[in-house]
């Protein structure tokens, strides 16, 4: 290690950090229900979005219920059970892991670990939770109009998702729309905050490259957020005015039920176009934030520097970037031209190559470490062993002809529930079992919490792995039912039936979760002043939790990359990254030019 | 330690289920047209794939194992290995290419239709098939919505000499015959739907509005299930036709037993007044056609 | 490029109190104007693809061309007047000139607020020519590109009545300029949206 260079130095202007004005609550409401405090807000979309999440849970059930034992639930008719499934899709993608990751996480996070007292816009960024609620709110509605909600699946393609044959088409699909354009809007307002955050607000000596890799992954996820979202929008605008106002952006001439409709010309493979070029970035909007949490709970507790850290920023960055240029691999067999293939096929599997790298630096980073096996570390190791099981799915479906015969099979349902609701979901247990003695003050329960850990994680990889090779067999994805067929063996009904008793043991095991979280918070061990040795800023706030303003009277100032475990010349094995150099004084005085032990570099 | 053993069961039990699911059943079924290539594209994935799983999950039992908590253990500080990120990223983009190679030429094969290719057209609608071939002139007519009604459920333009020939097949079962070349043309009336056979392995939706295809030759006789491979309405699940492959001669007395549209049409009772009212479709449906032709 | 060397710096390497050496920060740009610009970007999208989509939707040949209500020319006319009173309230706010800030402000909103009722006026004529949204593909891409624009220009007025809101209870010149400049700026942005936008109408 160095100390940097005098002309560096020069260029170094007084240590002083410059304070934001901060809004400060005057009455109960405004502190807790319309709060403009970041955590505050990072709680509420928390909330709601677990609460939203544990609707989609029971969804899961319904769905597993049918599919394991068809026969035998009456009262799940096939209208039921499309809605089912359109509806989980939609809360775990958009409603539950976009809002919690980057509402919740984001929000909690950035200002703390960047050094900054709050959001830059606090008043948009309470805005954006309650257009977001508003949004979860319609979202809930269509349950409760006539038809129901939409039964479309997730992607909502036209012309079914608004011609009759399919559940919801008249109101249910318009909430579904209205409800989306008003996420949008509202995840606009916070994604305004994030990226103005960590780009504006980052404290005295915060450089890009010392920020933790969870501010890069929720940093980049929000710009993609951004850029994608649009996309999305506009098809959403497009698609309700051709189902209320009769237009034709997606409309081709139709025949339904022997009537001829009066639409004509429209292109339903253009609102494909648009859906995946918003779908396929909102992959990496769900699994950046949970490479960059994963990376720093690895770190923290395996008492180890992640292992190539400028390697996984460029790797975060490059994914981000390449992730625009995939979309059209959720259609090689969409009916586009086909000479998209080639083009499609080669960006998806490049992106491989960054996102291999990620899981070989996360593996290397235990390498040589002194790994503690907390409870977040279990939802870390537990991430690589799905997320390499989803990713190496994703080889088999980016490859534009392996996906022919397995497109639309239950092999596509495995691996996108293995790569970005079962990998990322671990992420967010981990990140909750370590972030919650910041939060509350207390540790969460031990014993339930391994309990929770070993039912889900193996649970769910017992469910996932087996249905790859039912998608290899040719069972088709959203099916109600398979009926007869001649391909089929009799053997895969008591797999289904294994799977549904599986999928509801680990359902269970959530709710042990939740009851968890209620109890720790009340009654959990009183955790220490950081309890598990990190670096990171929120982790040296004068209070814990961290208090309205997170630092105190001033802000830290950052003098080292946030990974500084195990570093040569410390008596700890991790230094903070607002601890002042050896040798220097505790205060940044007027020429701010550091002191730092002199070390040879590494 | 538990930990440890686990992440080691996870991996044998991955690889030992690979191996043995084949055994109960759990795995495609025997191939029945020419896309063996794709199979063969899918066990070279599986191999390089597997490599690598079995690779960096047993690593990561290691580190676990060797690397347990030990209190005072300092963990080592090397922030990176720019020679081990070289391999490693050569050797994944390696392994990339020896995937995405064969990938690619294979798609080329399954894009590249035969010249001698016999083609015919499966139409769907919510929630039924049924199919047309080009009777004796070899091409199939025109069609359009607009020209859907009771007595023409095909939608065929009945303007078009090409047309009048074509063979109709009002029901879900589909006969084709053995070692031919067949260009499969998909059409929708209504929404998203896509034809598959499991066993021919091929896929593609059919998009209402426009044409779409595959094509492939069936190698082996028999009767197989055709499903529905995009979510198209409540009765998704229930869309089922049946595919017959059989010897020529077969396949030709099987087609001989249906009418071509213009003896449909004739059967209908072809009034007058009914072919000025289509002549005043057509106009507009022409447009339509450009369209499906892109 | 700065944010490349940025990006190749190696965190561990340098202890201490290290600004930004690259220059990646722009700390010196206003928070607010930063945020704005990120919106506009999220704009630009939504309005690119619109565009986009429409082009892909011109290759249709049941594509007919739009007749364009006559209306757009004054319409557009108003919305450039907007904009330069906006440029004179924020070069007079640079100023120093508060009787500047204040007119071109009201003549700014007044000039917006009339471009709004200008294309009102627009839909209106179409629909009495019996051009309803549904009549044909040209007419539902007019129909929503005036709307989302609008809308747009809406969300635009809403700063700018908070913004004469400050200047009507006097609120000091130097607080005042940010907020004059970003209106000023978001105003050029959909001048620009619109030029291009009634650009695409007119030679499509």
């Amino acid at each position: 290690m160095t100390s940097i260079t005098p002309a560096q130095a020069e260029l170094i202007s007084p240590a002083e950090v410059e304070d934001v004005e901060l809004y400060h609550p005057k009455t109960w409401v405004t502190k807790y229900v319309f709060s403009q405090d970041a955590k505050v807000i990072a709680i509420q979309y928390s909330c709601t979005a677990i609460g939203i999440g544990l609707v989609a849970l029971v969804l899961s059930w319904l769905i597993r219920l049918q599919l394991g034992f068809p026969d035998s639930f009456d009262f799940i008719s096939p209208s039921d059970y499309y809605q089912f499934i359109t509806m989980h899709g939609m809360i775990m993608v958009i409603y539950l892991l976009t809002a919690l990751f980057l509402g919740g996480f984001g929000n909690y996070l950035i200002p703390l670990m960047v050094g900054a007292r709050d959001m830059v816009f606090p008043y948009v960024n309470m805005l954006s939770y309650w257009i977001y609620l508003l949004a979860v709110l319609v979202l809930v509605a269509s349950w409760f109009v006539p038809g129901g909600p939409t039964g479309a699946g997730w992607t909502l393609y036209p012309p079914q998702a608004i011609l009759s044959g399919t559940p919801g088409s008249d109101a249910g699909i318009i909430l579904m729309l209205v409800s989306l354009a008003l996420f949008i809007i509202g995840f606009t307002m916070g994604g305004l905050n994030y990226v103005t955050t960590v780009l504006q607000a980052r404290t005295r000596g915060m450089t890009l490259m010392r920020m933790p890799l969870t501010i890069w992954g929720i940093f980049t996820a929000t710009v993609l957020a951004l850029l994608a979202f649009p996309a999305l929008f506009v098809a959403a605008v497009m698609m309700t005015l051709d189902s209320m106002l009769g237009t034709s952006f997606f409309m081709p001439s139709i025949v339904e039920m022997n009537e001829y409709l009066e639409y004509g010309g429209g292109s339903p493979i253009l609102f494909q176009h648009l859906f995946w070029f918003f779908g396929h970035p909102e992959v990496y909007i769900v699994a950046l934030p949970a490479f960059g949490i994963v990376s720093d709970l690895l770190s923290v507790h395996s008492r180890r520097h992640i292992f190539g850290y400028r390697m996984m920023v460029w790797a975060i960055v490059g994914i981000g970037a390449l992730s625009f240029v995939v979309w059209a691999h959720h259609m090689y067999v969409s009916g586009m031209n086909p000479w998209f293939g080639f083009f499609f096929a080669t960006t998806t599997l490049i992106i491989a190559v960054p996102t291999a790298i990620k899981v070989y630096n996360w593996t290397l980073t235990l390498w040589h470490g002194n790994i503690r096996l907390t409870l977040p570390m279990l939802f870390a190791l537990a991430f690589i062993v799905t997320f390499l099981n989803g990713g190496i799915t994703g080889l088999f479906l980016g490859n534009v002809v392996v996906d022919v015969p397995l497109s639309d099979t239950m092999f596509v349902v495995a691996h996108f529930h293995m790569v970005m609701g079962v990998a990322p979901i671990l992420v967010i247990f981990g990140a909750i079992y370590h972030w919650f003695p910041l939060i509350t003050g207390r540790m969460m329960n031990q014993a339930m919490g391994q309990f929770h850990f070993w039912v889900t994680f193996i649970g769910a990889y017992v469910i996932f792995l087996p249905i790859h090779y039912l998608g290899f067999l040719g069972v088709p994805r959203r099916y109600f039912e398979m009926g007869d067929t001649s391909f089929i063996p009799e053997s895969v009904a008591s797999l289904n039936a294994f799977v549904t008793v599986a999928a509801l043991i680990v359902g269970f095991a959530q709710l042990v979760f939740m009851y968890n979280l209620f109890w720790s918070a009340s009654k959990g061990k009183v955790a220490e002043r950081n309890p598990w040795q990190a670096t990171t800023l929120e982790w040296q706030t004068p209070e814990m939790p961290p208090a309205h303003g997170n630092f105190g009277e001033t802000l830290p100032v950052v003098y080292r990359w946030a990974y500084e475990y195990g570093a040569p010349g410390y008596d700890e094995d991790f230094v903070p990254q607002n601890q002042p150099p050896i040798g220097a004084s505790a205060e940044t005085g007027g020429d701010g030019v550091p002191d730092g032990a002199a070390q040879p570099a590494k | 330690m538990v930990v440890v053993i686990v992440l080691v069961l996870v991996t044998i039990g991955t690889v030992l289920f690979h191996f043995l699911a084949p055994t109960i059943g759990w795995w495609w079924t025997p191939i029945a047209s020419n896309w063996g290539f794709i199979d063969t594209t899918i066990i070279i994935t599986f191999w390089v794939t597997g490599a690598v799983f079995v690779a960096v999950l047993g690593f990561m039992a290691y580190c676990v194992y060797r690397f347990r908590y030990q209190k005072g253990r300092r963990s080592a500080y090397k922030p990176e290995d720019n020679k081990l990120e070289l391999w490693l990223t050569g050797l994944t983009a390696l392994g990339v290419v020896v995937m995405l190679t064969p990938g690619l030429f294979v798609w080329n094969q399954f894009i590249t239709v035969p010249e001698d290719a016999d083609e015919f057209e499966v139409m769907a609608q919510q929630w039924q098939w049924s199919y047309r071939f080009p009777g004796e002139d070899g091409i199939l007519g025109t069609t359009s919505p607009r020209f859907i009604d009771d007595d023409n459920p095909f939608g065929v333009n009945p303007n078009d000499a090409n047309g009048q020939d074509d063979i109709l097949i009002d029901d879900s079962e589909l006969h084709l015959p053995l070692d031919r070349p067949v260009k499969v043309l998909l059409r929708s009336i209504d929404v998203l739907h896509n034809f598959s056979v499991p066993q021919f392995r091929a896929k593609m939706d059919m998009v209402p509005g426009t044409v779409t295809y595959y094509w492939l030759t069936p190698i082996r006789a028999g009767t197989f299930d055709a499903l529905c491979f995009e979510l198209c309405g409540v009765g998704h699940h229930a869309m089922r036709g049946t595919v017959v492959v059989e010897t020529e001669s077969e396949f030709e007395a099987w087609l001989g037993e249906y009418s071509t549209f213009a003896q449909s049409m004739a059967r209908a009772g072809n009034g007058a007044e009914k072919v000025l009212n289509l002549v005043s479709r057509e106009v507009e449906a022409t447009s339509v056609e450009k369209k499906s032709a892109q | 490029m700065s944010i490349f060397r940025a990006l190749m710096e190696k965190p561990w390497m340098v202890e201490g109190v290290i600004d930004d050496v690259y220059g990646v920060d722009h700390k010196s740009l206003p928070t607010a104007k930063f945020g704005l610009r990120v919106f506009l970007v999220v704009a630009t999208v939504v309005f690119s693809l619109i565009v986009v989509t429409y082009f892909e939707r011109m290759l249709v040949p049941d594509w007919r061309a739009l007749q364009i209500p006559l209306v757009l020319w004054p319409n557009t006319a108003l919305l450039i007047l907007s904009s330069i009173a906006l440029q004179w309230a924020r070069v007079s706010a640079d100023r120093g000139r508060l009787d500047g800030v204040k007119s071109g402000l009201l003549l700014g909103g007044v000039f917006a607020f009339a471009f709004l009722v200008g294309q009102l006026l627009a839909w209106r004529q179409l629909i009495d020519l019996g051009y309803f949204v549904a009549t044909n593909p040209a007419n539902a891409f007019f129909y929503l590109i005036t709307a989302l624009h609008g809308l747009h220009l809406l969300g635009g007025l809403v700063a700018w009545a908070r913004t004469s809101a400050k200047v009507r209870r006097g609120v000091a010149l130097d607080r005042l300029r940010l907020s004059v400049e970003l209106c000023a700026i978001y105003w050029h942005f959909l001048l620009v949206i619109w030029l291009i936008l009634f650009g695409l109408l007119w030679f499509t």
